[in-house]
C-alpha cells in the first residue's frame, strides 16, 4: 500500500515537470503549427542560469532557490522570444522550416552548453527539507515531488486563467482555431506567436530549475531527455490541447513509475506502448480535435 | 452615388496550392451601393474577396480609397477598414458569442463606436440574450449573425460579404437580407451571393466571374433583366428564379 | 547523348573511387595521410556509408515527404543486430545478414504500420518515441546482449578473414562504396517506379492521390520499410567496417545528423543527400581535430568555446542554410549554373 502511494505521489511530481515542458510545447504546436525542437535547451538553460543566480544568494536556500526559479523562468523566456523573433519569423509558416531551424538551434546550443559547463552532471545543494522526504500514511514521499505538483498546478492556473480573462488569451484561444480569421479581425497575431514561445519558454525554464532539484544534478542534456517525453505527453494528450496535455503528463509519468517498479524497469517502454496504443484508437490523441 | 470608388482591383490574380484560380481580374467598387459578384460555383468568388485581404498568395493591384494595400498584411488592410464576413462565417465556435465580438473590437480611428454597437443590437437582439453561450452550439442562422456583427461592429471603409445566405431558411434568408440593407446605408459592400432575388433586392451593380476571370460588369438591373444573358452567364433559367 | 556523357562521367568518378586505395594521392586538408593508407581509407569508407545512409533518408523525406525524428532505430537494427547474431550464434555472415535484414523489415513494418496513423509533425513525434524505445533497449543491456554504454565489438569468428583488421582496410573501403552505389541504385529504381512517382504525389497532395483511386497510407508505408531495410544493410556494413555497435547510433541526435545532411545537401535532390553527408563527415572530422589544436587552445574563451564544439559548428551551419540557401548545396549549384548559362539569343548584346 505505501509502495503504491509512494509510486503515485512521485509520479504526481514526475508529470508535474513534463507538463511544464508540455504546456509550452502544445500551445506553440496549437497556434502556430510549429513543433518546437529547442525546446528543451530552454529548459536546460534555465536551469543553468537560475542556478547560477541562486548560488549567489546562497547555494541550498531557499531564497536562493526562489531567486533561481525566477530567473530561470526569466531566462527561459528571453531565450524564447529571442528564437521566435530571431528565428521563427523570418520563416512565417514554412512549417518545415521552422521545425529544421529548431533542430539546429537544439543541436548548436546543447554541444555549446557543454562547451560551457561541461559534458558531464554535476550535483547541485538542496535547501534541506528538499533533500528529505515526508511520511504520507505510512510512504516516505520525497519533498521534491510536492513542489513540483504545486509548480505544475499553479503553471496550469495561470496559463487557463491568462487565456480565460486577458485579451491576448482571447487571441491565443481563437488563433489555435483558425488563424487566418483572427488576422483577417485586424489582428497582428504575429504578437501572440512571440507572447506564446514567452510563456512557453517561461514555464521550460521554470521545469529546468525544479528538474535539478529532483535529480539532484545540472547537465547539458537533462532537457534533450525531459523534450523526448514531453512530446509523447503531447502527441497523446492531443497536439495543441492544454488540458490534455496536462492529463496525459500525469497518466505517462504515473504509469512510468509504476512500470518501473513492477514491471522490471520497464516504464520509458510502456510510455512507448501507450503512445502506440494510444494513436491506434484514436490518433488525435485524448483530448485533441479529429484531423 | 458616384464619386471615387473605395476599392479597385486591378489585375488581381490568386494562387492556392501552387495553382491560379483567380486570373487577372479587374473591377471597381464604388463608395455607396452594393457590388454583387456572381458566378456559378468554384469560378474563383470567394478567392477573389480573400485575394483582396491577402489570405492567399495574390499578384496585381489592390487601392483601398486610392491608396495600394496589395503589399501589406492582412490585419493591416483591415485595420485600414475593411471588414469581412466570410463563407461559412467562420465563427471561433469554442468561444462564446460575447468573445467572438470582443475578438472583432477594434480601438482608435476606424474601430468600434457605440453608433455601431447599437446598430448592432438592434439589428441581432438575439445576440445579447445568448451572448455566454459557444458559437459552435448555434444555429447556423445564428452563427450568420455572429459574423455579420463581428464585421458591423467596426466603421468600416467597406465590407466584403461572401454568400451570407448560403444554407439558411428562407426566413432567415429575408433576415439576413434586412440586416444587408441596413448596413449598406452607411457603408458600401462587395457582396458574393448566389440566391438572385437576394441580389434583386440588395444589389446596385454586379461582377460575373467564370473560370476566374471576369467576364460581365454592369447595373445589376440590366443582367437581372435579361434571361438570355443570366442563362448564359450563370446557367440559370431566369423564368425558374422568378417563379420560386 | 547528355545522358552518356552523364554516365560515362559517373563510371568514371566510380572507377577513380575503386582505386584510390591503390594510389598515392595526397589530399591535404581533408584526408589525414594519402588515400592509400588505412586511417585516410578508414575515413573515406566511413563517408560512403554515412552518404548511403543519408540516401536511405532522403527516399523518406526527400522523395516521401515523410519527416522521421528515428531513421537511426533501424541503422541501430542493422549494426546491433548482424553484432547480436555473430556474436550468439555460429550462423556465418551472409546467412547472419539475411536474418538481420528479414529482423528489420519486420520491426519497420511495424512501427511504420502504427506511427503513419498520424502524418506531419506528430508522426515526427512518434517515429522519434519508438526511436527513444529502442535506444533505452539498447542502452539497458537487458540478458548482456548490447553492451550497453560500452557497445558491443564485432564477433569476428563468423566473418571472412578478408574483412577482419586493419591490413584489409582497403577491402573494408570497397565494401562500403559498393554499398553506397547499390543504395543508390535502389534509390533510383524507386523514384522512377510506379510506387516512387505515387510517393512523390502523395507528398505534394495527399487528398488528391485519394481522390484519384491512389492509398497514400500504403504507399508511405511502403517507402518507409524499403528506406528502413536500406538503413539496416547499411547498418550491417558499418558494423564490420567500425568493428562493433556503439549506443550513439541509435540515440534521436543520430537521426537529427542524417536531417542534417539531407538538409545541407538540398531537400529532394539524391546527389546532395551524397555530397552533404560527405561534408559533413569530413566537417565533423576535420572540427574535431581543430577543437583539440594548439590554436584554438590559445584564444579567449568566448572564440574557444564555441569552436571546440564540432557540433555547435554545424548546427549553426545548418541555422544557416535553412534560413540563407534554400534547396540546399543542390539548390545553390542549380541557380549558379543556370546563370553561367549562356544568354538566350534575344537577350544578347
Ligand atoms: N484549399 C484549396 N485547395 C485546392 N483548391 C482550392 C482550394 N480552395 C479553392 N480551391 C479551388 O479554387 C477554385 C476557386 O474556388 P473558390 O472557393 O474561390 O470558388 P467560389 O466561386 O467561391 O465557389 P463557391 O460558389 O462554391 O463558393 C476552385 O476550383 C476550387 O476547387
Ligand atoms: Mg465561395
Amino acid at each position: 500500500m505505501s509502495t503504491l502511494i509512494l509510486l503515485l505521489a512521485t509520479g504526481l511530481g514526475l508529470g508535474g515537470l513534463y507538463f511544464l515542458v508540455a504546456s509550452g510545447l502544445s500551445l506553440i504546436y496549437g497556434l502556430m503549427g510549429v513543433l518546437n525542437f529547442a525546446h528543451g535547451s530552454f529548459l536546460t538553460l534555465g536551469a543553468f542560469v537560475g542556478l547560477a543566480a541562486g548560488n549567489l544568494v546562497g547555494a541550498g536556500t531557499w531564497g536562493g532557490l526562489l531567486l533561481g526559479l525566477v530567473v530561470g523562468a526569466l531566462t527561459g523566456a528571453a531565450a524564447a522570444t529571442a528564437t521566435e523573433l530571431g528565428l521563427i519569423r523570418p520563416l512565417y509558416d514554412r512549417h518545415i522550416e521552422q521545425v529544421l531551424v529548431t533542430v539546429g538551434l537544439s543541436l548548436a546550443t546543447v554541444a555549446l552548453f557543454e562547451g560551457i559547463w561541461g559534458p558531464n552532471p554535476r550535483n547541485v545543494t538542496r535547501p534541506g527539507w528538499l533533500a528529505s522526504t515526508t511520511d504520507v500514511l505510512g510512504a516516505r514521499v520525497p519533498n521534491t515531488a510536492f513542489l513540483n505538483v504545486l509548480a505544475g498546478a499553479v503553471v496550469l492556473g495561470g496559463i487557463v486563467a491568462f487565456l480565460r480573462y486577458t485579451r491576448y488569451g482571447l487571441i491565443i484561444r481563437a488563433g489555435v482555431e483558425n488563424r487566418a480569421m483572427v488576422t483577417a479581425l485586424g489582428i497582428d497575431v504575429r504578437r501572440a506567436f512571440t507572447l506564446v514561445f514567452a510563456v512557453g519558454g517561461a514555464a521550460a525554464g521554470l521545469g529546468g530549475v525544479l528538474a535539478t532539484q529532483s535529480l539532484n544534478y545540472v547537465s547539458p542534456h537533462m532537457g534533450a531527455s525531459l523534450l523526448i517525453f514531453a512530446f509523447i505527453v503531447t502527441v497523446i494528450g492531443g497536439m495543441g490541447s492544454l488540458t490534455g496535455a496536462a492529463v496525459a503528463s500525469v497518466v505517462v509519468a504515473v504509469l512510468q513509475q509504476l512500470a518501473n517498479f513492477y514491471l522490471n524497469n520497464t516504464g520509458d517502454l510502456i510510455v512507448v506502448l501507450l503512445l502506440a496504443l494510444v494513436l491506434l484508437v484514436r490518433p488525435s490523441g485524448l483530448l485533441g480535435r479529429p484531423a | 452615388m458616384s464619386g471615387p470608388n473605395v476599392l479597385e482591383v486591378r489585375g488581381l490574380s490568386a494562387r492556392i496550392a501552387g495553382q491560379e484560380v483567380v486570373h487577372d481580374v479587374s473591377f471597381e467598387v464604388p463608395a455607396a451601393g452594393v457590388t454583387a459578384v456572381l458566378g456559378r460555383n468554384g469560378v474563383g468568388k470567394t478567392s477573389t474577396l480573400r485575394a483582396v485581404l491577402g489570405l492567399v498568395e495574390r499578384s496585381g493591384e489592390v487601392l483601398l480609397d486610392g491608396v495600394r494595400v496589395d503589399g501589406e498584411r492582412t490585419d493591416r488592410i483591415v485595420r485600414r477598414g475593411v471588414g469581412y464576413v466570410p463563407e461559412d462565417r467562420e465563427v471561433f465556435a469554442g468561444l462564446t458569442v460575447a468573445e467572438n465580438l470582443r475578438l472583432a473590437h477594434r480601438a482608435g480611428p476606424g474601430g468600434t463606436t457605440a453608433e455601431h454597437r447599437a446598430l448592432v443590437d438592434a439589428l441581432f437582439p438575439d445576440l445579447a440574450t445568448r451572448a455566454a453561450q459557444r458559437a459552435g452550439t448555434l444555429s447556423g442562422g445564428q452563427q450568420q449573425m455572429v459574423s455579420l456583427a463581428r464585421a458591423l461592429l467596426n466603421d468600416n471603409r467597406i465590407l466584403l460579404v461572401d454568400e451570407p445566405t448560403k444554407g439558411l431558411a428562407p426566413r432567415i434568408v429575408g433576415e439576413v437580407a434586412e440586416a444587408l440593407a441596413a448596413a449598406a446605408r452607411t457603408v458600401p459592400i462587395l457582396l458574393v451571393e448566389q440566391n438572385l432575388q437576394v441580389v434583386e433586392r440588395l444589389a446596385d451593380r454586379v461582377v460575373v466571374i467564370d473560370a476566374g476571370r471576369v467576364v460581365h460588369t454592369g447595373p445589376a438591373r440590366d443582367l437581372l433583366d435579361d434571361a438570355d444573358l443570366l442563362q448564359r452567364l450563370l446557367g440559370v433559367h431566369a423564368e425558374t428564379e422568378a417563379a420560386r | 547523348m547528355n545522358r552518356t556523357r552523364t554516365l560515362l562521367g559517373a563510371l568514371g568518378t566510380l572507377v577513380l573511387l575503386a582505386c584510390l586505395p591503390l594510389l598515392a594521392l595526397p589530399v591535404p586538408g581533408v584526408l589525414p595521410g594519402y588515400t592509400y593508407e588505412p586511417g585516410s581509407l578508414q575515413l573515406l569508407a566511413l563517408c560512403w556509408l554515412t552518404a548511403a545512409l543519408a540516401l536511405s533518408y532522403h527516399l523518406l523525406f526527400g522523395l516521401a515527404g515523410l519527416m522521421s525524428f528515428g531513421h537511426a532505430l533501424y541503422f541501430a537494427a542493422g549494426t546491433y543486430g548482424l553484432a547480436i547474431v555473430l556474436d550468439r550464434t555460429d550462423v556465418p555472415l551472409l546467412p547472419a545478414a539475411a536474418l538481420v535484414l528479414v529482423g528489420g523489415i519486420a520491426l519497420a513494418f511495424v512501427v511504420g504500420a502504427v506511427s503513419l496513423r498520424v502524418t506531419g509533425i506528430s508522426f515526427a513525434m512518434v517515429t522519434l518515441a519508438f526511436a527513444q524505445a529502442g535506444n533505452v533497449l539498447v542502452r539497458r543491456d537487458q540478458g548482456d546482449l548490447t553492451g550497453g554504454e560500452e557497445g558491443l565489438a564485432l564477433a569476428t569468428a563468423g566473418v571472412p578473414d578478408a574483412l577482419v583488421g586493419v591490413v584489409n582496410t582497403r577491402n573494408l573501403y570497397w565494401l562500403a562504396l559498393a554499398v553506397l552505389v547499390l543504395v543508390y541504385l535502389v534509390v533510383l529504381w524507386i523514384e522512377r517506379s510506379r510506387a516512387g512517382h505515387m510517393a512523390a504525389a502523395v507528398r505534394e497532395n495527399e487528398v488528391r492521390v485519394r481522390i484519384i483511386g491512389g492509398r497514400p497510407y500504403l504507399t508511405k508505408l511502403v517507402v518507409f520499410v524499403l528506406a528502413a531495410s536500406l538503413a539496416t544493410v547499411v547498418g550491417m556494413a558499418y558494423l564490420l567496417l567500425q568493428s562493433g555497435a556503439s549506443p550513439a547510433t541509435s540515440t534521436a541526435d543520430f537521426t537529427l545528423t542524417l536531417l542534417v545532411m539531407v538538409v545541407l545537401g538540398g531537400v529532394g535532390s539524391r546527389w546532395g543527400a551524397v555530397v552533404g553527408a560527405v561534408l559533413y563527415t569530413v566537417l565533423d572530422q576535420r572540427l574535431a581535430e581543430l577543437a583539440h589544436s594548439d590554436a584554438v587552445a590559445g584564444l579567449p574563451a568566448v572564440l574557444r568555446i564555441p569552436l571546440s564544439e564540432p557540433m555547435f559548428l554545424l548546427g549553426t551551419c545548418f541555422i544557416l542554410v535553412v534560413i540563407f540557401l534554400p534547396g540546399g548545396l543542390a539548390g545553390a549549384a542549380e541557380r549558379l549554373a543556370a546563370r553561367r548559362r549562356p544568354v538566350p539569343e534575344g537577350a544578347a548584346a
